[in-house]
């Protein structure tokens, strides 16, 4: 089998319509006659973060709070290190963002007087199931936005240093597609599957984040040389035991304290319950004996139970599947708690395209919005929408009297081939299957992952530069039956692109800015002095070129 | 955890098969739906909600404490009803309006 290669042209390519991709392509369809086509790999009705749904939207500013409030509480919960013209310009558009994701239909609590009703000081409440297929109905309702469903982009078409579209193939029919855009937005969230996962055998994609999110955004900018930044800054999150299902639902909603195993409320004994010192406090207690964790549940009534499972089937139903499966709920047994394995995801951390405030990346023509773009941790949904708006808009501006630029059909031909070649070999001495077994068993291993409390040194990183180079090698042997297995190849090798680029970064924060996100064992405090700072990266020349960059602050304009 | 689909209940609509989150779902040689990559499944329940005929079941997988109960769901206009069903026949209904936001 070889693929039939298909040329499209379009003003503005949006790669990944999931949260991002789909708010962006509704801001452009709402405000202009431009051309957009939204390339999602799977469906846009249910891809991305959003398919079971989302408990709550986190990113609102109530009352007694204002944007600038909201900054200094992210730099806070980041160790002093974000940037803070993105996050500014996020807070600022937050509630109007939250106006229009209610307009088309999605459910928020509200008082007696009309008013939101708040869980907590930047979170509201809403019935979020159904978030995924009303956003994407709202933009299906567009003549302007076609939708390529099923359609999973490569990498970038670059030309004299510009983005000038970008290469994907259908795993439906046997389609390659070239696809010719002014400009491009990158909106494929971040990544999982890059670590072995809490539940590594039949249950292994039962983990927090969307595994079908495998960095191909972070990957093909890497490999186009894009600067990126933090991606040292892992996300890792405290969740139900099992199930990785949120624990904000029932800590924050019912005010359930973090307990050990002899019912010590343990937190506070270890500093300020900042988001990783709540999962950092819990590993150490778990390292020291005083396991397991929990989140202290038991009293509760039966009503506020109910409540739970309701909630919990609105986003994340494994978990009160289990109570009830178990026949035992949280009113009289409390729940327990564990750290995932680390993913990299700028939607929660900083991990990312290092984007001026436009949200333009480093190369021309390519934009950057959601969990792909870095610099601006807790986005959440509602930051995500916000950052889409604000790419959009200057992606529309930057299209203005632009024309179209165009390859020669052997530069087409060339790269119909490397793809076709997986189709058409022999098959090497490894499967897909067992390449990504070793890939997160490396990165656990060596570069700071659950087996090793998730501290990592020179030394380990080291030796998990040489395996995932050699994995590398085996990669390129591939052997793909049908259109679904060349999807896993170039997930893994998406994956391993962004493995490199995070070793680098691991080993170049010579402190420790993040208890468990990055714990270096060679470096164990925090370095003011030389690391309030960004890690940056290039890939140039097959290497990393490391840049270190000084603080942004939230009245800057940052250009590149 | 994964999905069982019900050869017998499926109607052949294909609904499962595109929305399916990480397009793990096939169809076979009659056009019914199977899970081809079971071990993939991120336990979103989209295809559940997709399926008119109740055909899509959600379990635990032994290794994350199931013990053999299932879930599926049926939507009636704003209501979604979701019944998890033991192994003893026991079924557990609960039902939530879609238009009613989250008490926490």
């Amino acid at each position: 089998m070889t693929l039939e290669p298909k040329i499209l042209k379009t003003d503005i390519l949006i790669i990944g319509g999931g949260t991002a991709g789909c708010y962006g392509a509704l801001t452009i369809a709402e405000n202009s006659s431009v051309e957009v086509i939204i390339a999602e790999k799977a469906n846009i009705k249910r891809s991305g973060c959003l398919a079971a749904g989302v408990n709550a939207i986190n990113a609102y500013i109530n009352e007694g709070e204002t944007p600038e409030s909201f900054v200094d509480y992210v730099k806070r919960d980041s160790d002093g290190l974000i940037r803070e013209d993105l996050v500014y310009t996020i807070a600022k558009r937050l509630n109007k963002v939250t106006e229009k994701i209610e307009s088309l239909g999605l459910p928020i609590l509200k008082d007696e007087n009309g008013k939101y009703v708040s869980r907590g000081k930047r979170s509201i409440k809403i019935n979020g199931e159904n978030i995924k297929p009303i956003l994407a109905k709202a933009v299906e309702e567009k003549q302007n936005i076609k939708i390529l469903n099923k359609v999973n982009i490569i990498d970038y078409i670059v030309k004299e240093q510009k983005i000038i579209g970008a290469y994907g193939f259908s795993i439906e029919e046997n389609n390659f597609y070239t696809i010719y855009a002014k400009a491009v937005i990158c909106t494929t969230g971040g990544a999982a599957g890059i670590y072995k996962s809490n539940n590594p055998g039949f249950s292994r994609h039962k983990m927090w984040y969307s595994p079908f999110n495998t960095g191909a955004g972070y990957a093909m900018g890497i490999r186009a040389g894009a600067e990126m930044t933090s991606f040292e800054m892992r996300f890792i999150a405290l969740r139900c035991k099992d199930t990785i299902a949120p624990t904000g639902t029932t800590a924050q909603g019912i005010g359930a304290r973090q307990i050990n195993g002899k019912g010590e409320d343990y937190v506070k004994k270890y500093g300020k319950p900042t988001t990783p010192m709540r999962l950092y406090s819990t590993v150490m207690e778990n390292r020291n004996g005083e396991g397991p964790c929990y989140l202290q549940t038991v009293g509760i009534t039966k009503e506020q139970e109910e409540e739970l499972y309701k909630a919990y089937l609105n986003m994340a139903p494994a978990q009160t599947l289990k109570w009830i499966e178990k026949g035992v709920g949280p009113a009289d047994e409390n729940l327990e708690i564990e750290g995932t394995e680390p993913y990299i995801v700028g939607g929660h951390t900083s991990s990312g395209y290092w984007v001026d405030t436009d949200r333009a990346t480093t190369i021309e023509g390519l934009y950057a919005a959601g969990d792909v773009a870095g610099g601006s941790p807790k986005k959440y949904v509602t930051g995500c929408f916000a950052e889409a708006e604000i790419a959009s808009i200057a992606a529309m501006e930057y299209i203005a009297g632009k024309k179209l630029e165009t390859l020669q059909d052997s530069e087409i031909d060339q790269k119909l081939r490397e793809v076709d070649s997986f189709l058409t070999r022999a098959a090497g001495p490894y499967t897909i299957e067992q390449v990504e077994e070793a890939m997160q068993k490396v990165m656990d291993e060596y570069a700071g992952g659950i087996s090793t409390g998730y501290i990592y040194s020179k030394k380990r990183l080291e030796i998990a530069k040489q395996r995932i180079d050699e994995l590398v090698d085996i990669s390129k042997t591939l052997k793909a039956q049908d259109l679904h297995q060349l999807l896993f190849i170039y997930e893994i090798i998406d994956r391993l692109d962004v493995c490199k680029a995070l070793i680098r970064h691991l080993e170049a924060r010579k402190e420790t800015r993040w208890k468990c996100y990055q714990e270096n064992a060679d470096y164990p405090e925090k370095d003011d002095a030389n690391f309030l700072k960004y890690v940056n990266s290039r890939y140039e020349n097959g290497e990393f070129k490391i840049l270190l960059r000084e603080p942004v602050e939230r009245d800057d304009i940052y250009e590149h | 955890m994964s999905i069982k689909i019900d050869k017998e209940k499926c109607t052949a609509c294909g609904k499962c098969l595109k929305v399916c989150p990480g397009s793990l779902i096939y169809k076979d040689e009659t056009n019914k739906a199977f899970i081809k990559y079971e071990k993939d499944c991120w336990g979103c329940t989209a295809c559940l909600k997709e399926c008119k005929a109740g055909a899509i079941k959600y379990f635990l997988g032994a290794d994350i404490g199931g013990k053999g109960a299932c879930l599926h769901t049926i939507q009636d206009k704003d209501l979604l009803h979701w019944f998890i069903v033991k192994p003893d026949g026991k079924e557990e209904k609960i039902t939530i309006n879609q238009k009613d936001a989250n008490k926490y």
